[in-house]
């Protein structure tokens, strides 16, 4: 799983440098989001800009870290995503549980 | 059961690392459906997706994932349907004892085979003493 960090203001921001998210990767992702809210960020904002196509090990591992975030009344918030993937959480109403928003700066923004 | 009009035959080792392989197929074979008269696009990324599902499935019921242990899968084309079966050597088991999905209170497994029966017409899963049969069809028209 190739994954990028950037940190801007408050928040740690995970890019996913990958096309493909699935059983193969997820165990990754997942591991590294529950490691970045380990290390103490409240406030986790992952970028799926180059992800196309996720599968249901992807939703499990970022429900995974929105569920552990949540607990320590954190925040996790997802960017970019594509319309089909956006389907994918439109379908398992999980739209309902992230924070989604079209751009960083409708993040950024919002908390100047 | 009509008579394929092409069908595809893989068998892979009980390894993640070839999900990919198979999502590609499926979204390569969408392609080629050059009667379809329903959105291309959309039914490559459902046989993409359904086709990664039922081989994760069938790979997390596999017993070992050495190299020998294999799981195949044949997509069936015919003129008004796809049929897609996975075949498994593991555990098996019950599509009755499956859950559905508690959109209030949203759990990180189980999402797999409601992916599956939501862009399928039809899923049976079929316990033998040699092989467990995952058989998914999808109407074409």
């Amino acid at each position: 799983m190739k994954l990028r960090y950037e940190t801007k203001q408050e928040y740690e921001i995970v890019i996913i440098d990958e096309e493909r998210i699935d059983a193969h990767n997820s165990g990754d992702l997942k591991e590294a989001l529950l490691h970045k809210i380990e290390q103490g960020n409240t406030h986790l904002i992952v970028q799926l800009a180059q992800v196309r196509f996720i599968d249901s090990s992807g939703l499990g591992a970022l429900l995974a870290a929105y569920k552990k975030i949540n607990a320590g009344h954190g925040r996790l918030m997802l960017v970019h995503v594509q319309a089909q993937v956006l389907a994918m959480f439109e379908l398992t109403r999980l739209t309902q549980v992230f924070d989604i928003y079209a751009e960083l700066d409708d993040i950024l923004a919002h908390h100047q | 059961m009509g008579i394929p009009v092409f069908q595809v035959d893989v068998i892979i080792p009980t390894q993640t690392r070839y999900l990919s392989l198979i999502g590609h197929i499926g979204e390569r074979i969408a392609n080629e459906l050059d009667t379809y008269a329903g959105d291309k696009v959309q039914l490559a990324y459902d046989l993409n997706l359904v086709l990664t599902e039922a081989t994760a499935n069938a790979i997390k019921h596999a017993k070992t994932n050495s190299l020998k242990e294999t799981v195949r899968i044949l997509i069936q084309i015919e003129e008004n349907e796809l049929i897609i079966k996975v075949f498994d050597h593991g555990q098996g088991f019950d599509l009755k004892n499956i859950e559905p999905l508690d959109f209030a209170n949203p759990q990180e497994t189980g999402m797999g085979l409601f992916f599956i029966k939501t862009y399928m017409d039809s899923v049976s899963y079929t316990i033998t003493p040699d092989v467990n049969i995952l058989a998914i069809s999808k109407k074409l028209s």
